[in-house]
């Protein structure tokens, strides 16, 4: 018992430490890699913990991330764009849309209002699209997604989303650990709610829709519940990631992002929040930092160049989706306790086979 | 096996790791400059050609005095996949790189989204072909050596109504592209204040049937369809439009500029015109010693489209990086601070013409383009003359 | 709004290209239950392999080398990314054709230096024709005709031939036909060979009229063609060929009105939600009973 909470302890500190790593960052090195890497490494936990939430932790395979993201992004620049900014936001379009002459919110309210147009939008899509089975489910948002993108482009919204010019001139969070903070908020936001009754409600419908409605469990309004609280959150990633790259503009919010968080969720292990937010600083660290140098024609002459990155990238990913299906950490959450039993156990496996070897030697 | 290949790939992974930390040091002194462009994505091909015109700067002249001591120029090149969010980290792997000043990108969106980046680092940023406004508004650390937006598409527009003749205009943008809908947006402005008349047509990422949407322009009766689009849908375009014989001229702006039009244009009954930063034949030498210079490496050659032909975004990455070393002899040091205060001084007459940068924005002054049209017999580009605003 | 011959006839020809690539997706989907993800890329690696090939042999070689090439990749990509999987759970499977999709994407991009690859003009079906006066090329013309010629050969395929019996069983039930001793895997690659001959097909005719290939050229018509397949009812062949010349058709008119025309691609899957809500099973689709 006495182990247990000393290794509950340890995994308070490494928790601690991350915080303390942001915190060192932002004062030793604030612009840079690691910084920039941090923060992207933060929006994207945000993200792929969402949805996570939905696709590992109720079954519910949706591909419409981005078009929730994108929702997020736009309301939280359109409300907190300085009013005496919008003039040269929406400098091509004609004329803006009255409220936008008199609403402007603070960060902190913003980020929630993109939330919340996010949730809204998916509880009106929810309520057809959730009766759709896995597949057709992941087609159905996929195609809401681009729905949603085409209506941010669209000439007659411009008043208010400016159409396909880029939105920029919002506030920004300038430091990892305001990243970092309301990132972990996010989180553990999520983390409870999995660990309510809710959320083992949520794992219920997962491992057996019929046996959960049997129990009595709810399945439209469980269903629901998990949408709309994955897609609020993708919404406040929508807004960070908004924050991250200093625009919001509807090209950015494509299929690909949709998969590439999908890829954060599978190789930290669908089930598991911790795997995806182990996943998500791993996966933009090796990708736009760690591995980078794959691009430089010279490491590897004849091999390496423009573009070799990301081959070698995605067939690694290839080799976790066939081979190491688990992922980082399973549907299991991370915890010094484990890691250390893993460890022990992995040792005596090898010390086993040694020993069977030495035996058959013998 | 699982767990065989699994140590494989996390030993790789070190290995790789320890490789990329393992750098050269020389005694020499060096100088940083970065190049942010895309390699990939679609402004792939354009970034290219941009970054052959610095990097044949980096070869005529490598070295730059600084209080009496000669620096090597080391260019750091950074792939910003013409993604959004790729930009903040392609920019801060050049911030981590220690450059002193960065060129580019080719694209103003990924300019845009790397800006804060660079003002955070206090790193200034000279934006070579990026002309939308909103690169440099506000912000005293991006400067620019090429037109705006506003200013090429009024170019355009008087050049179409007054020079040609031309009374209908009938554009075409892709969506969500604001270098497109911003040169429409001004030249529709421009060529109605003329008195002309102009439908407007957009179309989808991803579009690669153009036919219903030339259909509608043959319908409006336009003389001139103006297309300022990225060249991916510029070749399809032009060959869309041959193939169902348009008439009406089209016209873009400095995007088109690219062997990609040359290609797709030649041998084929259409008429093609562009503004642009530089005509081959401006200057003899450059033209010479670029061509030389791509035609000696077959990975230049690729990257500038198969061809030697000289694309103006080249000439224009070209003075780019001479503006760049202007101001580093300027500020007489590495110090990107001193490099940013020593821009807005800087006077420099390159092969494009003269480059000054205004107080406000740091935008060059520049007050004509130069418009070209496609020889269709030989698959060159034809000067036709230098426009100005009236 | 202006609809011309000229819109109808583009729609036409989209269609026809829409429905070679929706035979894929709706024959896979029906015998594995799976969303081959990448099918809309083996269709632009197809394209991608002719630009390539043209540069070393005529056209009348690269032309049948191009199919095998592609049909090799469907087959290869089933038995690596596919077959390891067959026990797993569905969505595992859809991870790993996106996975896949991902990949070739990035080989794609590798290999063409990310510049975009301009296709080679294929003489006779890229030439200029006029018909009811409007001008266009004559691989407009000739898709639809092709198009119902290979589809008419694949019915009777499905139809008259053993393997053809033997897909028909494994799509109505995957457990039982194995109990009666079909080779499944056979029966499967079989499956990936005809959608990626197919998909070849199509590639042709489709980069034809659009001259250049860039890595994601693959994508946008893949989902759409995949829309297709459930429009027209999931497994059903004729089913996937009417609902891709219907998106091709309604998705060209959309372009042609000034406002809307923002909304051509966001109108196929708006209507494919529409279409899963109110009949799930598509126009021609069985309607298929989950069993506990």
């Amino acid at each position: 018992m006495k182990s247990k909470t000393i290794f509950k302890a340890i995994d308070i500190v490494l928790l601690l430490a991350a915080f303390g790593v942001a915190i060192a960052v932002d004062l030793v090195m604030p612009v840079g890699l690691p910084a920039t890497v941090l923060k992207k490494g933060a929006v994207f936990a945000v993200v792929a913990v969402s949805m996570n939430l939905l696709n590992g932790f109720t079954g519910l395979f949706s591909l419409g991330q981005a078009g929730f993201m994108l929702l997020g992004a736009y309301t939280y620049a359109i409300f907190s764009i300085p009013l005496e900014a919008r003039a040269s936001v929406y400098y091509m379009q004609d004329h803006v849309a009255g409220f936008l002459n008199v609403v402007e919110l603070p960060v902190v309210v913003a980020m929630i209002a993109a939330g919340a147009v996010a949730a809204i939008f998916a509880f009106l899509i929810g309520l057809p699209v959730l009766r759709l089975k896995s597949d057709y489910l992941a087609i159905a948002t996929l195609g809401f997604a681009e729905i949603v993108g085409a209506f941010a482009k669209w000439e007659m919204l411009g008043p208010i989303t400016n159409a396909p010019n880029p939105l920029v001139n919002y506030p920004k969070f300038s430091k990892v650990t305001t990243y970092f903070v309301a990132a972990g908020i996010c989180i553990a936001i999520i983390a409870l709610l999995v660990r309510s009754t809710y959320g083992r409600a949520f794992k219920a419908i997962r491992d057996d829709e019929i046996a959960a409605e049997a129990m009595g469990i709810n399945l439209a309004k469980h269903k629901m519940i998990s949408f709309v609280t994955s897609s609020f959150f993708a919404g406040v990633g929508g807004a960070m990631l908004a924050m991250f790259q200093s625009k919001a503009q509807a090209n950015s919010f494509n299929t690909a992002l949709t998969y590439e968080i999908l890829l954060i969720v599978v190789i930290g292990g669908i089930g598991s929040l911790s795997g995806s937010v182990i996943a998500s600083f791993l996966y933009i660290a090796c990708s736009e930092w760690w591995l980078r140098f794959l691009d430089t024609p010279d490491v590897i002459p004849g091999l390496t160049r423009n573009g070799f990155r990301l081959v070698v990238f995605s067939a690694v990913i290839m080799v976790i989706v066939l081979f190491f299906r688990r992922g980082l950490m399973g549907d299991k959450e991370f915890s010094t306790e484990r890691l250390v039993k893993g460890s022990k156990q992995f040792v005596k496996d090898i010390q086993d086979r040694k020993a069977r070897k030495a035996k058959e030697v013998n | 096996m699982k767990k065989i290949v699994a140590l494989v790939l996390a030993a790789l992974m070190l290995v790789t790791v320890f490789a990329a930390c393992g750098e050269t040091k020389s005694d020499e002194k060096v100088i940083k400059i970065g190049v942010f462009e895309p390699a990939s994505g679609a402004n792939g091909a354009g970034g290219k050609q941009e970054t052959l015109g610095i990097k044949y700067a980096n070869d005529v002249c490598p070295t730059v005095e600084i209080n009496g001591e000669t620096y090597k120029v080391e260019l750091v090149p950074v792939d910003n996949q013409s993604a959004d969010d790729k930009a903040p980290t392609a920019a801060a792997e050049l911030v981590g790189k220690k450059v002193s000043v960065v060129l580019g990108s080719y694209g103003s969106g990924v300019s845009i989204a790397a800006s804060d980046t660079f003002a955070q680092a206090g790193i200034p940023a000279i934006g070579v072909t990026c002309t939308n406004p909103k690169v440099t508004e506000g912000n005293t650390h991006y400067f620019r050596i090429c037109f705006l937006d506003p200013f090429q598409g009024t170019v355009l527009a008087n050049y179409a109504y007054n020079e040609l003749g031309y009374r209908t205009a009938y554009t075409l943008a892709e969506t969500g592209n604001e270098y497109d809908q911003g040169l429409v947006h001004y030249f529709t402005e421009a060529f109605t204040k003329l008195g002309g008349k102009v439908e407007n047509a957009s179309f989808v990422k991803d579009t690669s049937d153009f036919n219903t949407l030339l259909t509608n322009a043959v319908n409006s009766k336009a003389d001139v369809i103006f297309a300022p689009t990225s060249t991916q849908y510029a070749q399809l375009i032009i060959e869309q439009a041959a193939a169902k014989g348009v008439k009406a001229t089209l016209m873009a702006g400095d995007t088109w500029d690219s062997n990609v039009i040359l290609a797709a244009a030649k041998g084929k009954d259409v008429d093609v015109q562009v503004t642009t930063f530089y005509q081959e034949g401006g200057n003899a030498e450059f033209d010479a010693g670029f061509k030389a210079w791509i035609e000696g490496d077959s990975q230049n050659l690729t990257d500038n489209g198969g061809d030697s032909n000289i694309a103006a975004v080249s000439a224009m990455g070209y003075d780019a990086y001479f503006v760049a070393l202007e101001a580093i002899k300027k500020a007489n040091s590495t110090k990107p601070a001193d490099i940013m205060t020593a821009l807005w001084d800087v006077e420099y007459t390159g092969v494009t013409g003269e480059i000054k940068f205004d107080d406000v924005n740091g935008d060059a002054d520049r007050v004509s383009a130069y418009i070209k049209k496609v020889n269709t017999e030989t698959g060159l580009w034809d000067f036709v003359k230098e426009q100005g605003v009236n | 709004m202006n609809i011309t011959i000229d819109h109808i006839l583009a729609g036409i020809s989209v269609g026809g290209q829409y429905a070679l690539i929706a035979i894929g997706y709706t024959m896979v989907y029906g015998i594995l239950r799976l969303i081959n993800f990448a099918h809309g890329d083996v269709f632009m690696a197809s394209g991608l392999i002719i630009v390539y090939l043209t540069t070393a042999m005529p056209l009348q070689y690269a032309i049948p080398i191009v199919l095998l090439l592609t049909v090799m990749l469907g087959f290869l990509i089933e038995r690596a990314a596919y077959k390891p999987l067959r026990a797993a759970p569905r969505m595992s499977v859809m991870i790993s054709a996106i996975g896949v999709s991902y990949l070739i994407q990035n080989l794609a991009l590798y290999i063409t230096g990310g510049l975009p690859q301009t296709y080679p003009a294929i003489p006779w079906i890229s030439d200029s024709i006029t018909i009811f006066g409007a001008v266009t090329k004559r691989v407009t013309i000739i898709t639809p005709i092709l198009t119902a010629i290979l589809i008419v050969l694949l019915v009777a395929l499905i139809r008259y031939t053993k393997i053809g019996m033997a897909m028909r069983a494994v799509s109505k039930d995957f457990e039982t036909s194995q109990l009666m001793g079909i080779k499944i895997n056979r029966v499967i690659s079989t499956t990936f060979v005809i959608g990626s001959l197919l998909a070849a097909v199509g590639s042709l005719l489709y980069f034809t009229s659009y001259q250049s290939v860039v890595p994601t050229s693959g994508s946008m018509p893949g989902l759409k063609a995949f829309v297709a397949a459930v429009f027209g009812g999931i497994g059903s062949i004729p089913g996937a060929v009417i609902g891709a010349f219907i998106i091709g058709i309604c998705e060209n008119l959309i372009k042609s009105s000034t406002d809307f025309s923002i909304f051509s691609d966001a109108f196929t899957f708006a209507l494919l939600i529409v279409v899963l809500c109110v009949r799930p099973t598509g126009l021609f689709g069985e309607k298929s009973i989950d069993k506990v």
